[in-house]
């Protein structure tokens, strides 16, 4: 076992051991398909536990995306997301850097891996979910392919809230609900919102 | 011949006493699963049947586990023991903090119920600290809690969440590690053998469970009036089946009395207080849950995932320090 393996493994045990890391595959069964997983922000733990709640044989070709110049500022941040998640470095401003935001993400599909997207861009701060970005739309229009599953993650607000550090054990759940197709003439705004409708509909009663 | 095997065992050394407890204990086990297995191959089982026989073989499964835990607990004791029951109370607060509303501002207080009282409560049993042991979460912990949470400047449901969270400290923590303690406690006279009462204490819980279940379900004449309050928490309650699985749990007190320090009359009362709290705690964490909005702990395809611990674990956590602090208070070591 690699480095970089072990130091997965202890990821994925410490998220289970806090969190249980649950997976609940309601709409579609964890499979090697290729696959956009998309879902809520709330947390910077929400990756971890997508992560934590795939089988292991799916991890490898499963990507989270990852804002360069953050991820890139440290030696082990750098080696965390590149050996560890594997993750696709993008620009923060993609359009102000003058070239395509999505273009490593295109490639990477391009390329066969599956990908994990948060279509709100920012994390809620308040639980409420916000407007879906077109990134989702863009990228179901380039690889119709693709399977597009919506997931809603669960209780990971109360792991750790903004300002903590130590992350509190509350059992978390990530609900993957049936793949979602881009309707023919469907337009970007009406597919963000039932993207959006989607995710939503995964939300556990009172959570 | 049974005298003779009874008189050998009775003067046997504490470490043989204890093996033969284990060998029974597994035996039984292993031929209940047998049982199960062969009725299982029988294909005239009517669907209600087969059902009743998955939820039998689950309680099996979870009766398998318990005493494997048990084992392992016994064999590495005091260490490994208040490790594993630590782990069981880490899982079991965790299951209750998931389905209690906390508010962002509760961070700090539920940081320090994980990962300062859960602890330093254990330690306390693994040292056998027993007297600070016993006041530790009701005296300190009290205190402590509403401390650092009125630090966190939040007035909104004040009392609630700091009961709450001192609640599910006091059954999940301070509950169980009794169970823990009870296995390293050496009363005068009766040292080494810590296993035989938390086997005591986990049979005539058990027996107080099942006979109050086994009462309460069969079929009753419609209940003139409205029946006990308590209907309102378990539609099946009634006080004839609290008596009932009360006696049960007495009557096999009595006859396990011999593996106890304790007289049969002795043996008895403890067995009875065993069943009663345990049966009673089951339907407290019943209120509860229909309070939370579930019906089983855990396991909830909604919210959770875990293995409904809470569930399998109340009316231990309701009787053991009970029983701790009865048998302790009464055998209390000279000095």
């Amino acid at each position: 076992m690699t480095r970089a393996q072990l130091m997965g493994r202890l990821i994925t045990l410490a998220a289970r051991l806090v969190t249980g890391a649950q997976g609940h595959w309601e709409g579609a069964p964890p499979e090697a398909l290729q696959r956009i997983y998309f879902a809520n922000h709330q947390s910077h733990l929400d990756w971890i536990l997508i992560w934590a709640s795939l089988p292991e044989a799916l991890r490898a070709q499963t990507r989270p995306i990852a804002a360069k110049d953050y991820w890139q500022s440290s030696r082990l941040k750098h080696w965390l997301t590149r050996e560890v998640f594997n993750a696709i470095y993008v620009e923060r401003d993609g359009a102000a850097a003058g070239g395509d935001a999505l273009a490593p993400l295109v490639a990477a599909l391009a390329a066969g891996d599956s990908l994990v997207i948060f279509p709100e861009g920012t994390r809620s701060l308040t639980g409420e979910v916000q407007r879906f970005r077109s990134g989702l739309f863009r990228l179901a229009q380039q690889f119709p392919q693709v399977q597009l599953i919506p997931a809603w993650i669960a209780n990971v607000q109360r792991v750790m809230p903004k300002g903590e550090v130590l992350p509190v054990p509350v059992l978390c759940t990530v609900t993957y609900g049936a793949p979602l197709a881009l309707r023919e003439g469907e337009d970007k705004d009406a597919f963000a919102a039932r993207a959006r409708d989607a995710v939503l509909a995964l939300r556990p009663a009172g959570a | 011949m049974w005298r003779d095997i009874y008189l050998s065992l009775a003067r046997a050394e504490p470490a043989m006493q204890v093996g033969v407890l284990f060998v029974t204990l597994f035996g039984l086990l292993a031929v209940a699963t047998v049982a199960t297995l062969r009725v299982g191959l029988r294909d005239d089982l009517s669907p209600l049947g087969r059902a009743q026989l998955a939820q039998w073989r689950r309680d099996l499964s979870a009766a398998w586990l318990g005493a494997v835990v048990f084992w392992v607990a016994w064999i590495s004791r005091p260490w490994g023991a208040t490790l594993l029951f630590a782990v069981i109370s880490f899982l079991a607060l965790r299951e209750f903090i998931t389905l209690t509303p906390t508010r962002r501002s509760d961070h700090r207080t539920l940081a320090l119920a994980f990962f300062v009282v859960l602890p330093a409560q254990y330690l306390l049993a693994a040292g056998q600290w027993f007297d600070l042991f016993s006041v530790f979460v009701p005296v300190y912990v009290f205190a402590a809690l509403p401390i650092v949470s009125v630090l966190a400047g939040d007035a909104q449901q004040f009392l609630a969440r700091n009961a709450r969270i001192q609640w599910g400290i006091m059954v999940c923590v301070f509950g169980l590690s009794h169970a823990s303690a009870l296995l390293i406690l050496d009363l005068p006279g009766f040292g080494g053998r810590g296993a035989f009462l938390v086997f005591f204490l986990v049979a005539t819980t058990l027996a107080g469970h099942v006979g109050y279940v086994v009462v309460s379900q069969r079929p009753q004449r419609r209940p003139r009036g409205e029946g006990p309050p308590a209907r309102g928490i378990d539609k099946r309650f009634s006080y004839t089946a609290l008596g009932l699985g009360t006696a049960l749990a007495a009557l096999v007190g009595v006859l396990l009395g011999w593996i106890t320090p304790f007289g049969w009359l002795q043996a008895a009362l403890m067995a009875a207080l065993a069943g009663a709290s345990g049966i009673v705690g089951a339907l407290i964490m019943q209120a509860l849950k229909i309070e939370a909005g579930v019906r089983v702990w855990g396991n909830q395809p909604a919210l959770t995932g875990a293995v409904g611990l809470l569930d399998r674990i109340a009316p231990l956590a309701f009787s053991a320090p009970l029983f701790f602090h009865t048998a302790y208070g009464y055998f209390r070591p000279a000095g």
